[in-house]
């Protein structure tokens, strides 16, 4: 079992490894290493939830070209980008930039957590009140009939929500 | 009240499944807006389909707006919109140039013998470079360019009678508004 697991994990770690291999004459190793990493940072814009390193799209296939040429005329990452993103929208950016239109994408997730913690805790404080005033009630209920017995548990958080 | 707030809850997240799903109904979904707009149309000089020695520049076309069709004989979609084109070419009021993409000139020019020709003028952009840098990524597209070449509107995808009433042709009216 173990070892099929294993396997399993490998395999899937296989999978992410995989691009799609164009003959491309890189000069060095870690000039297609920076190639690899580059091209995956960036959406294939004809299939959208591919990256362009390893879509086989025929528009992908060009952009590689492109991003390649534009690594031999010694552009930067931050030139590169620039380029695809002058044409093709920030979309192109798997990792968006923080500006003005991705407010929503990179705080989103903050601002429903706050509210959801802020539920939590009303929904905690109410009870809490209810608990101590039930409690109250039952002291001086069983202080003034002085009786033992207690017929509903007084206890309940349950009970009003 | 407070036993409400469950089902309120549920209501909510009924109503933003419901949100969602119109949503994805009425919005293309492969539909990115081109950082194009307003701004100048792409410097290019293509040869043309019918005369290869012959270039057409940005600046040729400068002086009167036009709407550039980007197409290809291998894209299915373009065979979609080409009656629609044949239909509306001659009403638009504005020169409908074609961008022949990443394709085969002798096979566009079959393409075209074969189903009309809708456009005044028709450059070839053999290796992609030009539809790069208009950011096509899906034949067909069509861009709108005013007299001072600034792409005023981009359509993605096929062009059809419902879309041009309803979109094209308010852009090519609100053209003739912005220039004297």
């Amino acid at each position: 079992m173990k070892r099929a697991l294993l396997v399993f994990i490998l395999l899937i770690a296989g999978l992410h490894a995989a691009f799609a291999i164009d003959p491309l004459p890189f000069t060095d190793r870690a000039e297609e290493v920076r190639f690899q990493n580059l091209t995956r940072q960036l959406r294939c814009l004809v299939c959208q939830n591919q990256d362009l390193a390893d879509s086989e799209a025929d528009l992908a296939k060009d952009l590689r070209r492109q991003v390649f040429q534009m690594m031999q005329a010694g552009k930067t990452d931050d030139e590169i980008k620039q380029y695809l993103v002058s044409r093709y929208n920030i979309f192109v950016l798997y990792d968006p930039p923080l500006q003005a239109g991705t407010w929503l994408l990179w705080f989103g997730p903050f601002a429903f957590l706050a509210l959801g913690a802020f539920i939590v805790v009303r929904i905690l404080r109410k009870r809490q009140d209810q608990w101590g005033q039930t409690r109250l009630i039952n002291a001086n209920e069983t202080a003034n009939h002085n009786s033992g017995s207690i017929e509903s548990d007084p206890i309940d958080p349950e009970e009003d929500w | 009240m407070s036993r409400l707030l469950p089902f309120i809850g549920f209501v909510l997240v009924v109503a933003l499944l419901i949100f969602g799903l119109r949503w994805n109904r009425t919005h293309d979904m492969n539909w990115v807006p081109s950082p194009l707009i307003d701004k100048p149309a792409p410097e290019f000089t293509l040869p043309l389909l019918y005369d290869s020695t012959k270039t057409v520049s940005r600046q040729d076309l400068l002086g009167q707006p036009y709407l550039l069709n980007v197409f290809g004989s291998w894209c299915v979609t373009c065979q979609d919109e080409h009656p629609v084109l044949m239909a509306h070419a001659k009403k638009f009021g504005v020169r409908l140039i074609g961008m022949d993409w990443k394709d085969d000139p002798d096979t566009a020019k079959r393409w075209l013998a074969q189903f009309g020709n809708p456009y005044d003028t028709i450059l070839v952009d053999a290796d992609g470079k030009a539809g790069i840098d208009f950011g096509v990524y899906g034949a067909p597209e069509t861009f709108l360019v005013d007299a001072q070449g600034v792409v005023r509107y981009k359509h993605i995808g096929n062009l059809t009678p419902e879309n041009i009433e309803r979109e094209l042709k308010p852009a090519i009216a609100q053209l003739g508004k912005v220039q004297p």
